[in-house]
């Protein structure tokens, strides 16, 4: 029996467990270190250099090579610091859903605020 | 001594810097989230709050996964807001209350918390933006603070169960400081919300307008739920619900709704606010 033989199954979910915050260390640690302007630039310069110099694997450097978000989550991202790499994009945390379910922008605005119709 | 005068939950998403910066208040999309804060200030003019007990989660501005630690608090002179890497703007340093800190942090290590104490944090916008929206008018936040950081990233999480025992015992640290001042906790989060995963954008109103029900008249209602049951009802960051649990527990026994606002959505977030004053 592993560790996280009893883990919940919730659809399109993952939970940041142990097994996630270890597969994913590297790559969050390099997003943690967007929180400064300077290394943001760096990573900007030289993306490639920048995913070598914090130790990703080729699965982590080729999402972020493809800014393809469901794949940073399962080489081990976690949102909270994949937002800072959202951040360099541009992109927002709607674009970030949109991104995700696989529709525009647009659409993804809109089931929320259907969400909030009350019926 | 010191006097609990109420509690505050809200929502804080980055987006509602953006919206600050941008003076959206009046616009159609915001104005519903906005107009549920004037009643807020009301009250704590009549209040009149010397301190705020802040009780968030951090989205790693301050901590990385490197040290995790699973309630932080606090115990700094002042306390800076920083770039968080995606561009709203950095708000002016709070003021500590280091007495009070101090004597949190003791009376909860001696009721058995094994807290990580912090004599310098730096605080996101988790706990800027909150305070900026009770405060709008007002270059720097004009009450001293004390930040007590509830680990929201990595799991495991503190159960409700725990935190709700945490808020509880916060709640009589501070009633027990032997200082005349007036306290007001403030939880910041929530409500239902999903950033990850091809579930994002999921909010539950349902659960939110039951969980808010649930803090006037049936307060350890939520304790019922694991952490992993929690995200199935209210999406992977409605877990940050636990803010809520704990201010509500550090009311003590019965609480009157003084206000209350529930919007979905603003950015991916259903927005949730209350106030809460101790009957009696
Ligand atoms: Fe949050």
């Amino acid at each position: 029996m592993t560790a996280t033989a009893a883990r919940r199954e919730i659809p399109g979910t993952r939970i940041f467990d142990a097994e996630m915050a270890q597969k994913g260390y590297a790559l969050n640690k390099m997003c943690y270190s967007f929180n400064s302007a300077d290394n943001r630039s760096a990573f900007s310069r030289d993306e490639d250099a920048y995913c070598r110099q914090y130790g990703l694997n080729a699965e982590q450097t080729e999402a972020i090579r493809t800014r393809n978000v469901l794949g940073l989550l399962a080489a081990g991202g976690n949102v909270y610091y994949l937002a800072k790499f959202a951040g360099i994009l541009g992109l927002d945390v709607q674009d970030l859903g949109a991104a995700q379910t696989g529709m525009t922008k647009e659409a993804f605005k809109a089931m929320l605020v259907a969400a909030g119709k009350v019926d | 001594m010191a006097k609990i005068v109420g509690g505050i939950c809200t929502s804080h998403v980055p987006a509602i810097g953006r919206a600050i910066a941008g003076n959206l208040q009046e616009d159609p999309y915001w104005k519903p989230f906005f107009d549920g804060f004037p009643p807020v200030r009301k009250w704590l003019d009549e209040v009149k709050p010397d301190v705020a007990v802040v009780i968030y989660n951090d989205h790693g501005l301050n901590f990385f996964l490197d040290k995790m630690p699973t309630f932080a608090v606090g115990a700094a002179e002042q306390y800076f807001n920083a770039d968080e890497g995606w561009g709203i703007p950095t708000l002016p340093p709070y003021s500590g209350d280091t007495g009070m800190s101090w004597h949190v942090i003791n009376q909860l290590v001696e009721k058995e918390f094994d807290l990580t104490t912090c004599q310098e944090m730096l605080v996101d916008h988790a706990f800027s933006l909150p305070l900026k929206l009770l405060w709008p008018d007002s270059p720097t936040c004009p009450v001293r603070t004390v930040p007590v950081c509830i680990n929201t990233v990595q799991y495991p999480l503190p159960s409700a169960k725990r935190c709700f025992k945490l808020g509880k015992a916060l709640g009589e640290a501070i009633a027990s400081w032997d200082d005349d001042v007036r306290v007001v906790i403030v939880g910041t989060g929530g409500l239902s919300h999903q950033l990850d995963g091809e579930r994002a954008g999921f909010v539950n109103r349902d659960f939110d307008l039951a969980f808010m029900e649930s803090l006037i008249n049936d307060p350890e209602w939520a304790t019922q739920y694991s952490n992993e049951e929690i995200v199935e009802k209210t999406g992977t960051q409605g877990v940050e619900l636990l803010m809520w649990l704990a201010t509500r527990a550090a009311l003590g026994g019965s609480v009157r709704k003084v206000h209350s606002n529930y919007h979905i959505p603003i950015s991916n977030t259903a927005a949730g606010l209350i106030v809460m004053e101790p009957k009696g």
